[in-house]
């Protein structure tokens, strides 16, 4: 058995003319959380659904395990233990957390020939796998509408390392969270990899996936810049990797803004300070206009 | 590993949460769906008991007269409010009323069927139908109102066309003529426990005729039927994989199909199952009265849909109780037949049935944000 859970060896992606993956290489290990940085349309998207399954490679081998795969719909990746956690979370707000929990996969009690929907044991169990990653349900039987960004995006991870996955994907899980929210996503993270789970972590926001990730590999327009272990690079690297050295005005102000981050953070403050410092600027700014 | 910085911040969500407050029995009652309905229909009773409690209403054979209707009403609103939940329209029910009539009718009386042959074939050909909307629906993404709108002129339209065609008629009567030995009309057109009501008759419990039969001599098929539909659908739909389907295809269809719920399967199947209750609906209507009618359900679909609404349910699917469209049927049969009792001109009952439900749907939209924006 290979000591990666994924590889993939040359994989190329293409649309009618349109070059969206070339010759990408990546190895997945278990127990690692693997960074996929890149910008808008650097092939991020088209890089995870080829994982899950939504598209299969132009070229290029796919090995899962050791041995090379064909997946043939999101469902066979799904089986074989990769779920893929996407952006619109796959929740319905106006369903319950139990609901929503086993959405799909409902456990199911017999009673003479008719089968039913556990729904106490379902609680009890969603519940459980909830507070394994940390978030605590009060109510499994409140609408999930009322939770938090940051919690339905917990719920979805906690539902899929539930349901068995192996290997997590995740699609920019901290894109639309506050600083709070975000380190609350980012400890689930590191509690699956602390699990033994493979994760690959898609975002193009450094600061969040610096700190839990163990590899990063580059994309821009397409293609890889290589993959890094985290002791080999630093996080001001990678900034400079993903802009391409362009926009360097941009950059050098989003350096300032780290500087003064990790100063905070030496001398005791943490994000949540750094939020109410940024709401006070801001109310100050809209009461001087 | 650096660890993360908000550690501090994130041990308060890991303990009893802050930021959730304890919510009062009355206002956890207010979230379920069928609340609304429930205080309408304690309304209504105070309402008519007010202003017709001493016109009959409440004695033995007004109470079956309301009872009837509403159960009438509530088999079709079970039906519609399933789909309803799970996101979608039939507005073809009160057009299938009047088909499955004519399909139970010309067979019986003009071809020599027996009738259990022809009812059975009335209910197989109408969730043939079912099947075919719902098909046309989840396989064309076309928006169901539409879809389910032209089957309610196709189906209205080949019943008038097709009675003409085979009995240049379009009012055929006489079917409890040829169902009178029939082992299979009882069960839609007979009536429940007439012994037992005979009994009350005799112990005084109601009242009756001079000759000693009782004013009212059982309850009818419709009603049973409309309770054994409410029980099994509202099992179905709390306490099955299926049940949760139906809220998931609803609530949001792309989130639902993205974990593997076969959503397609679950519409095809709940489209079916309107065209099974407008059937029932039509052989109970049939065998008890022994007539069938090309005009029979004219707007029915509209009422059921009304009583659903009022019953809580989301028009936009994802939320809903078959115990509510229960009570909405219920308000529904208690105001039409009160203002009957009551001598207002039946007119106003539309007025009526029109201000209900922009209450209810106002209602129900306040209740969805509380849930779903808290």
């Amino acid at each position: 058995m290979s000591e990666f859970i994924i590889e993939l060896k040359n994989i190329s992606r293409y649309f009618g003319s349109v070059i969206a993956l070339k010759d990408i290489n990546i190895q997945v290990k278990l127990g690692e959380v693997h960074c996929l940085l890149g910008d808008n349309g650097a092939g991020k998207s088209t890089l995870i659904k080829t994982l899950a399954g939504v598209h299969k490679p132009s070229e290029g081998e796919f090995l899962y395990e050791g041995k090379p795969t064909v997946l043939s719909s999101p469902k066979d990746a799904l089986d074989m233990g990769i779920a893929t956690v996407y952006q619109d979370l796959a929740l319905v707000s106006l369903m319950s957390v139990t609901r929503n929990f086993f959405m799909g996969r409902e456990l199911t009690k017999s009673w003479g020939p008719f089968k039913y929907f556990d729904t106490k044991t379902a609680n009890d169990i969603a519940v459980a796998g909830l507070a394994e990653m940390g978030i605590k349900v009060r109510n499994p039987e409140q609408a999930i509408g009322t939770m938090s960004g940051g919690e339905k995006q917990c719920l979805a991870i906690a539902r899929a390392i539930h349901f068995g996955a192996k290997v997590l994907i995740l699609d920019e899980p901290t894109a639309a969270l506050g600083v709070k929210q975000s380190a609350n996503v980012l400890k689930v993270v590191a509690k699956a990899k602390a699990r033994g789970l493979a994760v690959i972590l898609i975002t193009h926001n450094v600061h969040h996936a610096y700190p839990v990730a163990d590899r990063f590999t580059m994309l821009n327009r397409g293609k890889s810049l290589g993959t890094f272990l985290k002791k080999d690079v630093s996080r001001e690297e990678i900034l400079e990797m993903m802009a391409g050295g362009q926009e360097l005005e941009a950059l050098e102000s989003e350096l300032a803004e780290f500087q003064r981050a990790d100063e905070a953070k030496k001398s005791g403050g943490n994000h949540r300070l750094d939020a109410g410092q940024v709401a006070e600027t801001s109310v100050q700014s809209a009461v001087n206009e | 590993m650096s660890t993360i910085s908000t550690s501090s911040a994130s041990n308060t969500t890991s303990k009893s949460d802050e930021r959730v407050r304890e919510i009062s029995k009355i206002k956890s009652l207010l979230n379920r769906p069928d609340f609304g309905a429930m205080s309408g229909v304690i309304l209504v009773f105070i309402f008519f008991g007010m202003i017709a409690g001493d016109s009959g209403m409440f004695a033995a054979d007004g109470v079956m007269n309301w009872t009837t209707v509403s159960a009438q009403l509530g088999v079709l609103a079970i039906g519609a409010c399933l789909l309803m939940i799970a996101g979608e329209f039939d507005l073809s029910m009160g057009s299938m009323i009047g088909f499955s009539g004519m399909v139970i009718a010309i067979p019986a009386l003009y071809w020599g069927w027996p009738i259990w042959g022809s009812v059975i074939f009335a209910f197989a050909l109408a969730m043939a139908i079912g099947w075919l909307i719902g098909y046309v629906v989840v396989k064309t993404g076309l928006p169901s109102f539409i879809v389910s709108l032209a089957f309610l002129f196709i189906l209205r339209g080949l019943t008038i066309a097709l009675s003409i065609l085979f009995t240049n008629k379009t009012i055929v009567s006489g079917v409890d003529r040829v169902a009178e030995n029939d082992w299979l009309a009882p069960i839609f057109g007979g009536e429940f426990g007439a012994s037992l009501f005979i009994w009350f008759g005799e112990i005084g419990l109601i009242d009756t005729y001079s000759d000693g039969s009782p004013i009212v001599t059982g309850i009818p098929m419709v009603v049973i039927w409309c309770l054994i539909l409410a029980a099994v659908s509202s099992w179905v739909l709390f306490r099955t994989s299926f049940g949760n389907w139906i809220f998931a295809s609803g609530g949001d269809d792309k989130a639902a199909k993205n974990v593997g719920v076969p959503t397609d399967k679950v519409k095809i199947i709940l489209f079916m199952f309107t065209a099974f209750c407008a059937t029932l609906y039509a052989s109970c209507q049939v065998l008890e009265f022994g007539s069938a009618a090309a005009d029979r359900g004219v707007l029915k679909e509209f009422e059921a849909i009304i009583a659903v609404v009022i019953g809580g349910a989301l028009l936009t699917g994802g939320y809903g109780s078959i115990v509510g469209a229960l009570f909405g049927a219920l308000i529904f049969g208690v105001v039409q037949m009160g203002i009957f009792f009551t001598g207002i001109s039946s007119d106003w009952f539309r007025v009526f049935l029109g201000v209900m439900l922009l209450a209810a749907v106002l209602f129900n939209n306040y209740i969805r944000k509380r849930i779903s924006l808290a």
